[in-house]
């Protein structure tokens, strides 16, 4: 049984096919990306993983199991988290409360338990709160733990919504290109937390990206996808050299 | 300034962060129940009603301040607990099964309402839910059997074992108490999941999903939640002022209860009191100031153009409300002399191009 597969993938939204037929397979523990150009169907593949968008054609599997049309807050019960390219994080709350979101997976009580503020609910919330420290810790966050991410700058932004996510305990992590907008060093910062999350914390990863520096860093094996269609796929060495790929993104020699 | 020493994580659970808010809270809670000793028979009156506006202040701040669900229809939750509360009145029941019945059938209403409001958004719910309140009022003025049509209908004063409450004084206290229990209730689900699913979904209802919030579920569940508050607050309303009639719940009402979430603060619910507070006091000083006019000053739309004045200075000058112009001066003094002009002005939001309809 495949840990996540994805089988004949595709959708249109009017005349333009975004994404069509694509197909790959992600191994429990590795670190799996997807490359192309600028609208080649990177993040049109995330949303359709994650059934914000429903498919065309083609289902998602996740540990044996269809997901394909179940709801997006299903899919993150099932244990697959996201964070979004251009951060979708809670604005007017502070860091410790965004990551207090991601728990909401693991709640236990009930609606009225909650109006009266039972005992249960007391002893739960210490429990997401322990449980949200280990991500502070992990990200070094501590320092952010009470500020308003609306003020916050965009790098840290970044890694409060990679804590988010981390933050639900996920068996399968999707990035949708973790290094935009960040600077060099903070780049270096996410490679080493990616690693970190793949060897640490034992989650498979699942990312778009485009700094090819970070890519062969982390990943174990690459897709490359060029006008939502997958042109090459093996290590990162392979396809970077691959003749398509180097087609696609430099155009015919 | 105060420090807050950190030393476990239940502190941050806490109904109360530290002595002093323990101090004003309490001084505030004695002042209140102590009020039919040392009040007169007016401010008994006004504060009886800014405890029924409260209740839909809280209300409707979890609805529009926390789920970031607009109304323009709970007037007409109001108008279901008032007319629920009169007929049960009427028939002898007790209040200890009324007022839960009057805030049940307002949830169930809420419920029918969220159902559509779970596909729409912003100005189309605001749309949706001001034809909900003219629907409702329409019932309540042709529904004659039931509602005793324009004609309107009395409600008895409230009995409890056979006594009759005062209003100074046993009905405020029936008030005060379900003011404050709302307030608790509002605060426990804030600082529990429930609460956080909420604000989650106000803020972006798209990664609110992707973690697994259920957004039919906690939409359905706010709605609910609201309009039983308000059912309540209905309920009280049609005790304290006697008689009912469809024309006490129309639009203008409903625009008047949203005002009270507005003017005291959009996201906090102390402006919920702040607001109803502000809002029973306006008419009357209103009505004061009327009498310094000269007659061609004073028209009888005076105080809908003052409403309306008010809105829309609050809207463009201080957006946080009567409590964010509070924190504003509070921090002022705190932090006296460093206090700078743009100390909660909002960082730029990044651009969301990714943000789904």
């Amino acid at each position: 049984m495949s840990f996540f597969r994805v089988e004949n993938l595709g959708i249109r939204f009017g005349g333009v096919v975004a994404v069509d037929g694509v197909s790959f397979e992600v191994k429990k523990g590795e670190v799996f990306t997807i490359i192309g150009p600028n609208g080649a169907g990177k993040t049109t593949i995330f949303n359709l993983v994650c059934l914000i968008y429903p498919p065309d054609t083609g289902r998602v599997v996740f540990e044996g199991r269809e997901i394909t049309g179940l709801a997006p807050h299903r899919v993150a019960e099932l244990g697959i988290a996201r964070t979004f390219q251009n951060i979708e994080l809670f604005e007017h709350a502070t860091v410790l409360q965004n990551l207090l979101i991601g728990r909401h997976r693991h709640r236990r009580t009930r609606f009225w338990q909650d109006l009266l503020f039972t005992p249960a609910v007391r002893e739960a919330e210490l429990a997401q709160r322990e449980a949200v420290e280990r991500v502070i810790d992990f990200l070094e966050l501590a320092k952010y733990r009470d500020s308003l991410v609306a003020g916050l700058p965009y790098g840290v932004r970044k890694v409060v919504e990679l804590g988010r996510a981390l933050a639900t305990e996920p068996r399968l992590l999707l990035l949708d290109e973790p290094s935009s907008g960040l600077n060099p060093e903070e780049t270096d910062d996410m490679a080493f937390w990616i690693e970190d999350i793949k060897k640490q914390l034992g989650i498979t990863v699942l990312m778009v990206e485009h700094d090819m520096n970070l890519v062969s860093r982390v990943s174990d094996r690459v897709l490359a996808l060029n006008e939502g269609r997958p042109i090459a796929e093996g290590t990162p060495a392979e396809v970077q050299s691959h003749p398509a790929v180097v087609e696609a993104y430099l155009g015919a020699a | 300034m105060r420090f807050i020493f950190k030393t476990s994580y239940a502190q941050d659970l806490r109904l109360f962060q530290h002595g002093g808010q323990v101090f004003w809270y309490g001084l505030l809670l004695a002042a209140l129940f102590s009020a039919p000793a040392w009040a007169g028979e007016y401010l008994m009156t006004q504060l009886v009603f800014v405890a029924i506006y409260s209740l839909v202040g809280f209300g409707l701040m979890m609805l529009t301040g926390f789920t970031g669900q607009v109304s323009l229809g709970h007037a007409a939750f109001l108008a279901v607990g008032a007319y629920t509360e009169a007929i049960l009145a009427a028939r002898g029941v007790p209040i200890f099964v009324s007022i839960p019945a009057a805030a049940a059938l307002a949830a169930a209403v809420g419920v029918v309402v969220g159902l559509p409001a779970l596909r729409l958004k912003g100005i189309y719910l605001a749309i949706a839910t001001l034809a909900f309140n003219v629907i409702v009022e329409e019932i309540a003025a042709r529904w004659e059997s039931v509602t005793n049509g324009n004609a309107g209908m009395p409600v008895a004063p409230v009995t409890l074992f056979g006594h009759e409450l005062e209003p100074d004084r046993g009905f405020y206290y029936l008030c005060l108490l379900l003011a404050v229990a709302a307030c608790l209730a509002c605060i426990n689900l804030l600082r529990s999941p429930t609460g956080r699913a909420f604000v989650a979904i106000r803020d972006s209802e798209v990664s609110a999903s992707c973690m697994g919030v259920n957004l039919a579920m906690y939409k359905t569940i706010s709605f609910a939640f609201s309009a039983a508050l308000t059912g309540v607050a209905g309920a009280l309303y049609a005790h304290k002022v006697g008689f009912i009639s469809p024309e006490q719940f129309s639009l203008l009402v409903s625009i008047e209860l949203i005002t009270i979430v507005i003017l005291g603060g959009v996201g906090f619910l102390h402006g919920a009191v702040l607001g109803a507070a502000f809002v029973i006091v306006l008419p009357q000083a209103i009505a004061v100031a009327k009498d310094f006019l000269p007659p061609t000053m004073a028209p009888s739309g005076l105080q809908a153009v003052v409403f309306g004045i008010v809105l829309i200075l609050v809207i463009i000058f201080e957006p946080m409300g009567l409590y964010g112009r509070w924190l504003k001066i509070r921090t002022w003094f705190e932090l006296f002399p460093f206090y700078r002009r743009g100390m909660f002005r909002r960082q730029r939001t990044y651009t969301k191009t990714e943000r789904l309809r």
